[in-house]
């Protein structure tokens, strides 16, 4: 009932308003999961590298479940199962643990990546001026890896903030489900989609570019 | 007959190339030598009109390279050319790289183009590597193979553009050996190079370049016994 | 915490041709919209490298707006943005559309790479044998810049595929559409997302796996 009163109702200021809020929620949505995934992915990534065998072919394997299978289809599959275990969750604490290890997966490979972007000899190297695993993980492996993997990081990172829009599909109010409906409401397409987009783009271009830069920058 | 004259070449405001006049007679081994930056490899480029020219003219056999008429793809394979980097093509066998110009250049059957091939290979000494790609091969063996792909168009003039510079100094032997086989076949040569004792040994004349000018021409025995430029004197006592 | 939902895979098991009917169709449209996103992605990257200003810049805006949005606002954008303009796609064309749009703004940077990636000095070496522009271009410089692009491209794909399942916002029926038209219907959604899941699974597999064998048999060098 409510729809169809307001659905004429034009473009007012205070749908203008629906849409910041909305962004926020997709960069807290973003920034959560893409921490947590970040942390869980390193680690994975870590078991990966260090127990060659049954990491690849067990962690390895679910991993890989989480890269080749619609992040959408995941958000919807585990929704669901968590309803149907009776886990009462909101579509936001879903919608942010499966974004998160859905980035862990990507993460994990790249955090392999620049582990043994390092190389074995590299860390032999270190062992044999006497220092012990931690401080050559410390000292060695993370500054060379980082520099080695940053701007893949930065890529997935980016890809997982654009992915949060999905969440729109377990009804959570982020970006691009009030833009669409806003759009429906107010019948205004090209205003709303260029605030959303807009938005997006402020966000990852910059970033992106800056990646790139560094990216080159340290190649060279 | 190749003849320069009064040839100019700019890279924007770098004049490279200061009028250059040369004649190059068949079956003649012309060697350019001189320090980088000289002009000598530009000459080649110019030469061959992979690089425009800004004044002068160049001929082959009664051509005019740069005229707007010519056409140069059918120029070109009378005059094979030899890179520094060897720029052998990595998708394609040893072969493959020899065969594709006159198959599709010159219209040859595929048949005959591979035979040509064959053949070209085994002048070069590579009739065992014909199914290897280029990066099966050393340095020396892509140079051969390089020098392999320009014979196979059938060419009346070889110009090398410092064909050993990039290889490991092991391996400059064999290139240079193969260039000795067709300097000694009577091909026509202009090899810019480095290597003195080749442009001694070898050649008919040797030139020598300074900063864009042709500074003297003459006979091995003369430009390396008495040169008449203080310049080619100078060169030739720091490269010794 | 209640455990009384039991699995009921027996009505999702009769649906499975309708299930693999779907993939089909989104191997369909995926692979279609691969194929005309590489045509648009090459003449954007040529376009970007050396086109007159005007279309360079269009080009590059097309590139940025692919990686710099999600694909569900370009999606959007092809079916409420062209709505404005009186533009009215079917749901299979939205899904298409966008596809394309962003397999080509990808696919352009590729492309970009690979032909940065071949020497200039290969160009020169097959002008030297008498090659045309065009002969060089298609038997030297092209050959080489597809193996470079060869891997990027089957991730495309591959994420194409993953992509598509966008369709069901927009209410297109592929595999993810049916899916949800399906679960909805009969509120076994659980068990139908998970079937869709594994099948997703084994298409990106078997994809993968022929692209593999695919370039085992071609790049030899």
């Amino acid at each position: 009932m409510n729809q169809s009163i307001s659905f004429f109702s034009g473009f007012g200021p205070k749908d203008l308003w629906f849409l910041p809020q909305a962004a926020w929620q997709t960069l807290v949505i973003s920034a959560l999961s893409i921490s947590t995934g970040t942390l869980l992915g390193i680690l994975f990534g870590w078991i990966l590298s260090e127990s060659k065998i049954i990491g690849a072919v067990t962690l390895g394997l679910v991993l890989d479940a989480f890269r080749s299978v619609p992040l959408i289809i995941q958000l919807v599959l585990f929704y669901n199962l968590f309803n149907v275990i009776g886990l009462a969750i909101n579509p936001f604490w879903a919608g942010v643990i499966i974004l998160a290890v859905y980035t862990s997966a990507l993460v994990a490979n790249v955090a392999r990546g620049g582990i043994e972007a390092v190389g074995a000899p590299m860390r032999r190297a270190s062992r044999s001026l006497g220092m012990n695993y931690l401080q050559t993980i410390r000292h060695i492996v993370w500054p060379i890896g980082l520099r080695a993997v940053f701007p893949s990081w930065v890529g997935v990172a980016l890809g997982v903030l654009k992915d949060s829009a999905l969440v729109s599909v377990l009804g959570h109010p982020e970006l691009l489900k009030v833009a669409r409906d806003l759009i429906t409401r107010t019948q205004q397409p090209l205003l709303v989609l260029a605030v959303a987009g807009a938005f997006y783009f402020a966000l990852s271009y910059p970033i992106s570019r800056y990646a790139a830069h560094l990216e080159r920058k340290w190649q060279s | 007959m190749i003849e320069i004259k009064e040839l100019h070449k700019y890279f924007g405001a770098l004049h490279v190339l200061k009028g250059i006049d040369l004649n190059v007679q068949k079956g003649e081994v012309l060697s350019i030598i001189g320090a980088s930056g000289s002009g000598k490899s530009t000459l080649l480029y110019c030469t061959n009109g992979l690089e425009a020219i800004q004044k002068g003219e160049v001929i082959v056999d009664g051509v005019s390279v740069h005229s707007k008429g010519t056409d140069l793809n059918k120029l070109r394979t009378k005059m094979g050319m030899v890179f520094q980097q060897w720029n052998s093509f990595p998708h394609l066998t040893a072969l493959e790289n020899v065969a594709l110009a006159p198959k599709i250049v010159k219209g040859k059957s595929k048949s005959e183009a591979r035979e040509i091939a064959r053949q070209q290979l085994e002048h070069v000494g590579l009739g065992d590597k014909i199914d290897n790609y280029p990066s099966a091969l050393s340095g020396g063996q892509q140079q051969r193979l390089a020098i392999a792909r320009a014979l196979a168009m059938e060419p009346e003039y070889m110009l090398f553009d410092e064909a050993t510079s990039a290889l490991d100094p092991e391996l400059v032997g064999e290139v240079l050996d193969t260039m000795r086989l067709l300097a000694e076949e009577g091909m026509t040569m202009i090899c810019v190079t480095h290597e003195m004792g080749f442009a001694r040994d070898v050649s008919d004349r040797v030139a020598f370049f300074h900063q864009g000018v042709m500074e003297e021409i003459g006979p091995p025995q003369q430009i390396f016994g008495e040169p008449t430029s203080e310049h080619t004197a100078k060169f030739l006592a720091n490269v010794r | 915490m209640n455990f009384d939902y039991t699995f009921h895979w027996r009505p999702v098991m009769r649906k499975l041709p309708d299930l693999l009917e779907a993939s089909l169709t989104t191997l369909q449209i995926s692979v279609l919209s691969m194929i005309i996103g590489i045509t648009f992605g090459l003449i954007l990257a040529i376009l970007r490298m050396n086109g007159p200003k005007p279309l360079a810049w269009i080009a590059t805006g097309w590139v940025e707006l692919a990686r710099n949005t999600p694909a569900l606002f370009q999606l959007f954008f092809f079916s409420f943005g062209l709505g404005a303009f009186g533009l009215h796609l079917t749901p299979y064309f939205i899904v298409l559309a966008g596809l394309t749009f962003n397999n080509a703004g990808y696919l352009a940077e590729n492309f970009r790479g690979g032909f940065q990636a071949v020497p200039e000095t290969q160009m020169r070496a097959a002008r030297s044998l008498g090659m045309t522009a065009w002969q060089s271009y298609t038997r030297i410089v092209i050959p080489q810049v597809f193996r470079i692009v060869y891997h990027p491209m089957t991730n495309q794909l591959v994420w194409a595929v993953l992509m598509s399942s966008l369709a069901m916002i927009v209410g297109f029926r592929e595999l993810a559409g049916e899916t949800q038209a399906l679960a909805f219907k009969t509120f076994r959604i659980f068990e139908y997302f998970a079937v869709t899941a594994l099948i997703y699974y084994v298409m990106v597999k078997v994809i993968l796996g022929l692209s593999r064998l695919i370039a085992w048999r071609m790049f030899r060098y």
